[in-house]
């Protein structure tokens, strides 16, 4: 089946629901998703979104754009970051205006709670800056942008599966889907085609993403030649639920929790002796490992304690409920009356398809544009997270260039051209699905996805080295080489997830080789990228965001440089 | 850890082979702490590819896995392997037509709550900031807020069951979210939308939509407040046509 739309946009969450409500002004939009909308794994963010508005102690947008380049370890691209802080007021704003139902201070503004690496005075003290709705900050901004956007006519396609976007020469044209229920492949034929589909935390074992975060359109893109940028850097966040990975919000220890490590010591006075628990995530992570393994866990065990006893009852209930209920659910824990075991659970990818301020992708270090097609959201590196990203930025990340790569599009419809799917697009997408189907390999893509998510987990994780990682790049290309040949056991056309998973497979394969290539290189410690053999930050040579792409020889790896506006590279203490 | 061996009976149908829906079993083992939704990975994963069931987040939040478990509907992810006896039965939410397996049509459901013209509606012109709201004022909304469109109530309802029609709680929770959001300026609009005969004044107080939300949303409550709400705008009316 064939569709024209002005704009077509994959995936629901925060990011491709923002741009499809400005696009939307300007012409006809569709949103493609795997899920239902309201599925997006943006309903799962908890704690907050940052922006300095003020209102419950003295803050400034300055101070947001000095924390968040610091926080990213000096890697973010400073122009960017000035672009996002300063327009996060607003932002936060029109999200109320639009319905989000934000919790409140006493006199009726929008709350404020403390986040990890968020100060005032440029590191003097942890600042009030996360705007929440309870711990499901998320979820409330995910619906009322859900609701606007039906609101605004947008066209919804729930459950489809992009399997192809068409990228020639320098232009994207649109792309190739599956509707899922009932097997049959469309056709988008789009002016503008914005990638907004999130993340890929699910090349980890331990991780608080969605089993849907499998980084599909990214895997497709880099297939199509479009270079991946930083994807080295990939966010642990410290308090995942012991042997779960389940997010507990850092808005915990923003409300006054602490870290305790086995001996009873509240461990991250000794590693950022000034912000302490609410020290950046990278940090945190790595001190919680380092505990664990110099034998400090809870009870010399491989976890820590997050203790949230200090807290008052009622302010848990009022401010976290939806953690609290995890607690109990998921360890059968109090949080008021027992401390919770936690480990750290991959969250978060800074790197991304590169794109420039609104949100259309790059083709090389040139920066050289690719007509037609944007990406914003996790999904995209503008780069404003730099090498860490700091709490509640993502959700201001995923508003702020939604909305401005909505705008650009908006204003590029008059003078695009009309995109049209080539025959060829098509028929890769078919072939693609009838080798899965047709295959007779008999190994399971189950648990060769198993494998890959635990030898990722134990070689590229939190702490990295050379040694481990080109044992990684192998044993990838080994597993590689056996999915090719793996095999389904449903052959049938409707609702096959299993297919589906088969070939998220596939891109989960990609994204781990091209992530491990790029921490390979990467011979320096820089944010969320750690490497034991390399422990010191090196600006003079890796002061560069990494490009990989695929060429016929391989993956290849080129960079660019960082944009530096303000803040000149320092010692990253806290 | 406590590891023990259960029977998952499913309901399975494959519209492409099945006339008419089957039951399979299978063994699985688990460890206490561990979801039902992790039981089924495992038969996916490693005995039948071909079972087929949503799922996305595995923690409660985006509300994909609603089934039907030892005959009450809830979410396979927030269901523990501790709280099950030794055989497990899954079967697709009652009353949505099924599509395959467990996956139901879950679209006639979700155009219920276009009915209520689900999104804040506010004309004045907006402040330069944030419109204030007592925090008393937001925490009206806090039951409602939390609902993820899961549709187990919806689903669980008798009175939905005899009418696919009727509008069902969710759409009422949908409802209720807006007309106690004071910063919404659609409350005639909106009731009127949901008082009549396919809408409140079906809800006969069951409260098996209650007794099922995953959220522990007091549904029939919301419920119970259109209708009072409702009825006071009726009576407000029909004073106003007297006196004129």
């Amino acid at each position: 089946m064939m569709h024209y739309f002005d704009t077509v946009i994959v995936g629901s969450g925060l990011a491709g629901l923002r741009a499809a409500i400005e696009a939307s002004k300007s012409g006809s939009v569709a949103v493609l998703s795997k899920l239902y909308p309201t599925r997006s794994h943006s309903t799962a963010a908890q704690g907050g979104i940052g922006a300095a508005l003020g209102n419950e102690e003295p803050d400034k947008p300055e101070w947001h754009i000095y924390d968040t380049v610091k926080g990213g370890d000096y890697l973010a691209d400073q122009d960017a970051v000035e672009v996002m802080c300063g327009d996060a007021v607003r932002t936060i704003v029109e999200l109320e205006h639009l319905g989000v139902p934000f919790s409140r201070t006493p006199e009726g503004k929008i709350a404020q709670r403390r986040f990890g690496g968020h100060t005032r005075e440029f590191g003097a003290a942890a600042v009030r800056r996360a705007c929440y709705s309870a711990d499901r900050t998320g979820h409330a901004i995910l619906f009322a942008l859900y609701e606007q956007s039906e609101r605004q006519g947008v066209h919804f396609f729930p459950e489809f599966h992009v399997l192809d976007i068409e990228v020639e020469n320098s232009r994207c044209f649109g792309l190739v889907a599956l509707d899922i229920r009932t097997g049959e492949i469309h056709t988008f034929n789009a002016k503008a085609t914005l990638i907004a589909s999130g993340g890929f935390g699910k090349v980890y074992k331990t991780t608080s993403n969605a089993l849907a975060s499998t980084g599909d359109c990214l895997g497709i893109l880099f297939r199509a030649g479009i270079p991946l940028e930083d994807m080295e850097f990939f966010q642990f966040h410290p308090t995942g639920l012991y042997g779960l990975g389940i997010l507990i919000t850092e808005g915990a220890r923003g409300e006054g929790g602490i870290l305790v490590n086995g001996k009873g010591e509240r461990f991250m006075e000794r590693y950022a002796p000034t912000i302490k628990d609410l020290a950046p995530r990278d940090m945190v992570s790595r001190a919680v490992i380092t505990e664990v393994r110099e034998g400090r866990g809870i009870r010399g065990g491989d976890y820590v304690h997050l203790d949230l006893t200090r807290i008052r009852r009622e302010i848990l209930e009022e401010r976290l409920p939806e953690i609290t209920t995890f607690c109990r659910i998921y360890m059968g824990i109090d949080p008021s009356e027992a401390p919770i075991p936690v480990l750290p659970t991959a969250h978060y990818a800074m790197g991304g398809i590169p794109t420039d301020l609104d949100g259309r992708v790059l083709e090389d270090e040139k920066g050289s544009v690719v007509a037609g097609l944007y990406a914003a959201g996790e999904c995209a590196c503008v780069s404003v997270h730099g090498a860490n990203r700091l709490g509640c930025n993502s959700l201001l990340d995923t508003v702020v260039f939604g909305r401005r790569a909505g705008t650009a599009i908006g204003a590029s419809l008059k003078s695009a051209e009309k995109g049209e799917v080539s025959g060829e697009g098509i028929a890769r997408a078919k072939q693609e699905l009838d080798c899965i189907l047709t295959g007779e390999g008999r190994e399971h893509a189950a648990s060769l996805r198993d494998e890959l998510q635990k030898i990722m987990m134990e070689r590229c994780s939190v702490f990295r080295n050379e040694r481990e990682l080109r044992q990684l790049v192998e044993e990838i290309r080994v597993l590689k080489e056996r999915a090719s040949k793996a095999g389904i056991t449903d052959r049938g056309r409707r609702f096959n997830t299993e297919l589906l998973e088969a070939v998220e497979l596939g891109h989960l394969l990609a994204l781990s080789e091209v992530i491990c290539l790029s921490a390979l290189e990467r011979t320096e410690s820089r944010g969320a990228h750690y490497r034991e053999d390399f422990p010191e930050r090196d600006d003079r040579t890796w002061l560069r965001h990494t490009l990989a792409s695929q060429t016929e020889k391989g993956v290849e790896v080129r960079y660019k440089p960082v944009a530096i506006t303000r803040f000149q590279p320092e010692e990253r203490k806290y | 850890m406590n590891r023990k061996n259960y029977t998952f009976r499913i309901q399975r149908f494959d519209p492409e082979k099945d006339a008419a829906p089957r039951w399979d079993e299978f063994a699985v083992a688990l460890e206490s702490h561990e979801r039902l939704l992790d039981g089924l990975g495992k038969i996916k994963d490693f005995m039948d590819g071909s079972l087929t069931y949503r799922r996305s987040c595995a923690h409660g939040i985006c509300g994909s896995c609603a089934m039907k478990i030892n005959g009450k509907n809830r979410l396979a992810c927030q269901t523990l392997a501790r709280d099950m006896p030794e055989t497990v039965v899954f079967e697709p939410l009652p009353a949505f037509p099924v599509i395959k397996d467990l996956v139901t049509d879950m679209d006639p459901f979700l155009e219920k709550n276009a009915e209520v013209l689900p999104y804040l509606m506010n004309d004045e012109p907006p402040p330069e900031r944030e419109r204030l709201q007592s925090p008393d004022d937001q925490h009206k909304m806090l039951q409602a807020i939390t609902c993820i469109m899961c549709g187990c109530c919806t689903s669980s309802c008798p009175s939905y069951w005899a009418d696919k029609e009727y509008l069902g709680p969710a759409a009422f929770v949908k409802a209720a979210r807006f007309v106690l959001d004071t910063r919404d300026r659609a409350e005639d609009e909106r009731l009127s939308r949901v008082a009549h005969g396919q809408g409140l004044w079906r809800c006969h107080s069951i409260y098996n939509c209650v007794e099922v939300c995953p959220k522990e949303i007091d549904i029939t409550g919301h419920i119970a407040l259109l209708k009072r709400l409702s009825v006071k705008k009726e009576w407000a009316g029909r004073r106003f046509r007297k006196k004129g």
